[in-house]
C-alpha cells in the first residue's frame, strides 16, 4: 500500500520549476513528489472516517503544484507534507477494514470539517467555499483535503474524510463517471452565473469541457451562442457534441464574437462583445483574450485557476467589466453535477487511468493531456 | 507579325513547362503522349495613335451622335470608369482611363459644362487608396476634381444616393448611383480585359446597389453561367445583365458607353520569359528564371508581394470604340476574339492552372485561399467557349501556396468567410442561404466598406459563386503546394508535388488521363470544339 507525498524540499521545488519549464508535467519526476508507504492517519474527531481510494483524478491545480507554477498565495494554505489528489472516489472502510459504501469526495475542508463552532457565515449559508476559517479549527492548514497533512489525499490507497465530505453514489453510476463529479461540480457552480446571453469559453480542456456540458445540460434559455475556443482537435469534437455553437481557435475568438455580436472593432477592441466570458484557462493571454471579447458592463468569469498575470485594465475600467472567481462548490453542486454527467454520458471524458507507482507517466499524460487527445487522467487504486 | 495561339502536344523532347506558383514559378514535367500546352495568341500591335484614335471614338461614335454635339452648358455630365481590379498587372503610364477621360473632359470644357462629376464604377469592390486612383486617371485628373468633391468612387451602401430606375419582367430591380441617374449623360470609359467585362455589365454591376447585385451574383445564376467568357446565350449572368441593360435603356440616362481593348504584353523585362514558350527560352532566359526563382525562395513574402505588385504591364490599347452600349460592346468583343480566342479541339480529363499572385480581387494585396479558388475555378477554368477545357467530371490542379493568409484592410470579410463560412459549408447555394443575409447587413463591414479599403462583406461570396460553375463541374480540385490544412478547408485536395497530384487524380480519371495546362498569365478564349 503507496501513496504520493508533496513534501517542503526547496531545492527540488526549484528543479521542479525549472522542469515543468521545459516539459509540462517534468517536475513529478525532479520535484518533492515521491512514492512513499501508506501510514495511518490519526482521525481528528471519531466521527471521522477512513477512505479508500477508487480512482482520483489528476486537476491542474495539482499539475501546478507539481511544476512549481502554483501561486505563493497557497502557501499558507497548504501543509506539509500531503498527499495530493481531491477528485476522489472512494468506498468508506468499515471498522473491520472492509469496504463499506462508495462515494464522492467534497474535498473542501470548511468549518464543519475543522470543527469549528459557531460555523462561519458563509459557511452557516451553505457556502462552503468561501469559508473564513479554511486554515484554522483543529485541522492543519489546507483548502482542501489533497492539500493538508492531516487528511491525506486520494493519490493513496487510504485517507481520512469527515462525514460531511461524503456523497453517496448511486450503484449505476460507474467509478470513471464518478470521478468526474468534483470537476463537474466546479463548472456547476460556473455555470450557475449563465444567463443565455452569448458566452464564450476559454479553453476546451477537462474545466471547459465540462463547464459548456453544465450549461448545455440544464439551460434551455440559450437566447445567445456559446462559442468555445479549442486548440486540439479532440477537444473541438467535444465541443461541439457537448453543445456549443461555434468552436474555434484563440485566434479565430475574436472574429466570431465580433460578427456574432454585430460589434464593430476600435483598434483590437470589440465595441459589443459577449455578455458572459469564462475563462477556463487562467493565464495572462487568456484573460487578455476575455477582456477583449467581453461586452461592456458583462462579467468576466474566472474558472480556471489563475497565477500571477499582466493585465491592461483600462478596458476593464472603461467599459465596466467585472472579473469574478469561480472557485469549488456547494454541496448541492455534487447533486448537480451527476445530474450532468448523467445527461452528457461523461465517464467518456476519462481518456486513462494509471497506477500510482506509474506517477510520472500519468501526470506527463496529464500535461499534454489536450495534445495527446486525452482529456482527463486519473489514478486507479482498484488493483491492489 | 504576331502569332496565333497555339496547342502543342507533349512529346518527350518538350521542356519542362513554366508554371505560376502565387509569388513564384515552378518548371513541371508533363507526361508525353497525353498532354498539351494551350499557348496564348501572341500580343497585337498597339494602336499607333492612341490619342489620336480616342479623339476619333468621340468624334465619330457608333449609333449615336458625336460626343461633342451631346453636351451643353448647364448639363449634368457623369463619367465612370472602371476600377483598378484592371488591366493585370496595372499598366504602365499613363492608363488608359486616363487617355481616355481627359479626352471626354477636353470636349466638355470645350462645350462648356461644368457640371462634371467622375465615378469610379467599384460595385462591391474596395475602395481605392490615392496613389490608385491617381494612377488610373493622372495627377491633373485628380487634383482638377477631388479635391472639389467631384471625383469619388460608387457607394453601393449609400442609400440616399442610390435611385431605383425600373424592374425587369422577371423581376430584378435596377438601382444605381443616384447622380449618375439624375445625369443628363453618362460617358462610361471601359478597359475590356476579358471577353465577360463591358456591355451593360458596365453600370449595372459598377454603379449597381448591393440589391441590384444579388440579383444575378448568386450561386444559381453563376451555376448556370455555363460560358463566363463564351457566347452570351450561355451565361446566365449576362442574360440577367442584358435584361438589366434594357431596363437601363428605356427608363436610364442617356449612356455614350466607351470600350477599350488591350493587347496581351503583360510583362516588362526582366519578366519577359513568363510571356514565352519554353522551348524558345534564351540562355538569358533561362538564367533569368533560375535567377528569379532562386531568389524569390529566399525573399520574404511581403517582399515578394511588393516586387510582383510594383510591375507595370506594358499592355497597349488595340481597340477604342464608343457610342451605344450595345454596338459599341459588339465590336469590342471582336477585338477582344482577335487577341483571346483560339480553337482547341476537344476536353480534356485533366486541366492544370498555375495561379498567379494577383486577380481581379486583390490588385496590391495578398492573394488570399478564396481568391486562389476564385482565380482558378471562376476565372483561368471559365477562360473557353462552347465548352469547357475539362470534361464534366475531371480534375482541375492548380499550382499555388495557398497560404492562410489575408489582408486584413481590403479583405475583412475574407477571414471570417475563411473560418466561418468555409468550415461550416463549401457549397454555394447552402452558404448563400446560411450565411449571406448576415454578412450583407454586418454593420462593421459596412463600415470598412464604405469608410476603408474594404470589399463588401459579401464580397467574399461573390468570389466563391464565382467558381460555382467549375466547382459543380469538376469531379476533384488538387492545389500542388499549398498549405494542406487550408487547401482542406476550401474542400479541395492537397498534393506535394504535380506527380502525386496526378496520382490522386488517378481515383477519378484513371491512369492515362489525358491533361492539359492553360499557359497562363496571358489572356485567352479556348474555343473548344
Amino acid at each position: 500500500m503507496s501513496r504520493l507525498v508533496f513534501s517542503r524540499k526547496p531545492a527540488r521545488f526549484a528543479l521542479a520549476r525549472v522542469a515543468g519549464a521545459i516539459m509540462p508535467g517534468a517536475g513529478a519526476s525532479v520535484g518533492p513528489l515521491a512514492i512513499e508507504s501508506d501510514e495511518l492517519l490519526p482521525l481528528p474527531t471519531p466521527d471521522w472516517v477512513r477512505l479508500r481510494p477508487r480512482l482520483a483524478g489528476i486537476c491542474g491545480s495539482d499539475l501546478a503544484l507539481i511544476d512549481g507554477t502554483a501561486s505563493a498565495y497557497f502557501d499558507p494554505l497548504v501543509s506539509y507534507p500531503f498527499t495530493p489528489g481531491h477528485e476522489v472516489v472512494a468506498d468508506v472502510l468499515n471498522a473491520d477494514g472492509s469496504a463499506g459504501r462508495r462515494v464522492a469526495l467534497v474535498p473542501v475542508l470548511s468549518c464543519i470539517t475543522r470543527g469549528i463552532d459557531p460555523l462561519c457565515t458563509a459557511c452557516a449559508a451553505g457556502q462552503i467555499n468561501l469559508c473564513e476559517r479554511v486554515a484554522f479549527g483543529h485541522l492543519q492548514p489546507g483548502l482542501q483535503s489533497g492539500f493538508c497533512s492531516d487528511t491525506g489525499g486520494g493519490w493513496s490507497h487510504e485517507m481520512i474524510a469527515h462525514p460531511s465530505q461524503l456523497v453517496d453514489l448511486p450503484a449505476d453510476l460507474s467509478d470513471e463517471a464518478a470521478v468526474l463529479i468534483e470537476p463537474t461540480a466546479c463548472a456547476a457552480h460556473a455555470a450557475a452565473r449563465y444567463t443565455g446571453d452569448e458566452t464564450v469559453i476559454l479553453g476546451a480542456g477537462t474545466l471547459g469541457l465540462l463547464t459548456l456540458a453544465a450549461i448545455t445540460a440544464r439551460n434551455g434559455n440559450r437566447r445567445g451562442p456559446i462559442v468555445v475556443t479549442a486548440r486540439y482537435a479532440e477537444q473541438k469534437r467535444l465541443a461541439k457534441e457537448l453543445g456549443a455553437d461555434v468552436v474555434c481557435t484563440s485566434d479565430e475568438l475574436p472574429r466570431w464574437v465580433r460578427s456574432s455580436t454585430k460589434s464593430l472593432m476600435i483598434g483590437d477592441q470589440l465595441t459589443c462583445g459577449a455578455r458572459h466570458v469564462i475563462d477556463c484557462v487562467g493565464s495572462t493571454e487568456s484573460m487578455k483574450q476575455a477582456l477583449q471579447v467581453v461586452a461592456p458592463g458583462g462579467e468576466v468569469q474566472l474558472v480556471g485557476m489563475p497565477s500571477n498575470v499582466s493585465l491592461e485594465l483600462t478596458s476593464l475600467w472603461h467599459r465596466e467589466v467585472a472579473i469574478r472567481g469561480c472557485y469549488a462548490y456547494s454541496h448541492a453542486d455534487f447533486h448537480t453535477a451527476i445530474d450532468i454527467i448523467r445527461h452528457h454520458d461523461l465517464a467518456r471524458l476519462l481518456s486513462a487511468t494509471y497506477a500510482l507507482s506509474d506517477y510520472t507517466d500519468a501526470i506527463a499524460h496529464a500535461a499534454s493531456a489536450g495534445r495527446r487527445g486525452a482529456v482527463k487522467i486519473a489514478f486507479d487504486m482498484r488493483g491492489n | 507579325m504576331p502569332r496565333p495561339g497555339f496547342v502543342l502536344e507533349v512529346d518527350r523532347s518538350t521542356p519542362s513547362i513554366l508554371f505560376w506558383r502565387g509569388e513564384n514559378f515552378s518548371l513541371e514535367k508533363l507526361p508525353a503522349g497525353r498532354s498539351r500546352v494551350i499557348y496564348p495568341p501572341e500580343p497585337l500591335e498597339a494602336l499607333s495613335d492612341i490619342d489620336g484614335a480616342i479623339r476619333n471614338a468621340l468624334l465619330n461614335p457608333i449609333d449615336q451622335d458625336p460626343l461633342a454635339t451631346q453636351m451643353f452648358p448647364g448639363m449634368k455630365l457623369t463619367i465612370a470608369f472602371d476600377d483598378v481590379s484592371l488591366p493585370l498587372p496595372k499598366m504602365r503610364r499613363p492608363d488608359v482611363r486616363q487617355r481616355v477621360i481627359e479626352a471626354v473632359l477636353d470636349t466638355a470644357a470645350q462645350a462648356g459644362v461644368d457640371d462634371v462629376h467622375i465615378i469610379a464604377a467599384l460595385g462591391l469592390h474596395r475602395r481605392m487608396h490615392e496613389y490608385e486612383m491617381r494612377h488610373a486617371l493622372g495627377d491633373r485628373v485628380y487634383d482638377a476634381f477631388h479635391g472639389r468633391g467631384m471625383l469619388y468612387q460608387h457607394d453601393a451602401e449609400d442609400h440616399d444616393n442610390l435611385s431605383v430606375i425600373g424592374t425587369t419582367d422577371h423581376g430584378e430591380v435596377l438601382e444605381i448611383n443616384k447622380r449618375a441617374a439624375d445625369s443628363d449623360l453618362v460617358v462610361y470609359v471601359n478597359i475590356n480585359s476579358v471577353a465577360m467585362d463591358g456591355g451593360w455589365k458596365s453600370i449595372t454591376t459598377g454603379l449597381a446597389s448591393y440589391r441590384c447585385l444579388s440579383f444575378h451574383h448568386n450561386p444559381e445564376t453563376l451555376e448556370n453561367t455555363k460560358s463566363l467568357m463564351g457566347h452570351r446565350h450561355q451565361s446566365a449572368l449576362h442574360t440577367s445583365v442584358w435584361r438589366l441593360g434594357q431596363v437601363l435603356k428605356d427608363h436610364g440616362p442617356k449612356i455614350f458607353q466607351i470600350e477599350t481593348t488591350l493587347n496581351t504584353d503583360m510583362f516588362p523585362s526582366p519578366f519577359e520569359f513568363i510571356n514565352k514558350r519554353e522551348w524558345e527560352w534564351t540562355a538569358k532566359d533561362r538564367a533569368t528564371f533560375l535567377g528569379t526563382t532562386k531568389s524569390l525562395n529566399r525573399t520574404p513574402i511581403k517582399l515578394a508581394r511588393k516586387i510582383f505588385h510594383g510591375i507595370e504591364g506594358p499592355h497597349q490599347m488595340t481597340s477604342v470604340q464608343a457610342g451605344e452600349t450595345e454596338a459599341v460592346h459588339k465590336i469590342t468583343l471582336e477585338h477582344v476574339h482577335r487577341q483571346q480566342l483560339m480553337e482547341v479541339q476537344g476536353q480534356t480529363d485533366i486541366l492544370t492552372l498555375g495561379i498567379p499572385f494577383v486577380s481581379p480581387y486583390n490588385p496590391d494585396g495578398v492573394m488570399n485561399p478564396v481568391l486562389v479558388m476564385c482565380m482558378g475555378l471562376g476565372y483561368l477554368f471559365n477562360m473557353y467557349r462552347n465548352k469547357p477545357l475539362v470534361r464534366e467530371g475531371g480534375v482541375v490542379i492548380m499550382t499555388h501556396p495557398c497560404y492562410r493568409d489575408f489582408n486584413p484592410v481590403h479583405h475583412p470579410s475574407y477571414i471570417d468567410f475563411f473560418e466561418q463560412v468555409l468550415s461550416d459549408t463549401t457549397n454555394p447555394a447552402e452558404m448563400s442561404r446560411k450565411w449571406e443575409k448576415q454578412y450583407a447587413e454586418d454593420e462593421w463591414y459596412r463600415h470598412l466598406y464604405r469608410t476603408g479599403n474594404a470589399y463588401h462583406g459579401v464580397h467574399p461570396f461573390y468570389a466563391w459563386y464565382w467558381g460555382a460553375h467549375g466547382l459543380k463541374h469538376a469531379g476533384k480540385v488538387i492545389i500542388v503546394g499549398g498549405d494542406p490544412p487550408t487547401v482542406r478547408r476550401l474542400g479541395f485536395t492537397p498534393a506535394s508535388t504535380m506527380d502525386d497530384a496526378f496520382e490522386i487524380a488517378s481515383d477519378v480519371v484513371g491512369r492515362s488521363p489525358t491533361i492539359t495546362h492553360l499557359h497562363v498569365p496571358a489572356l485567352l478564349i479556348a474555343d473548344v470544339q
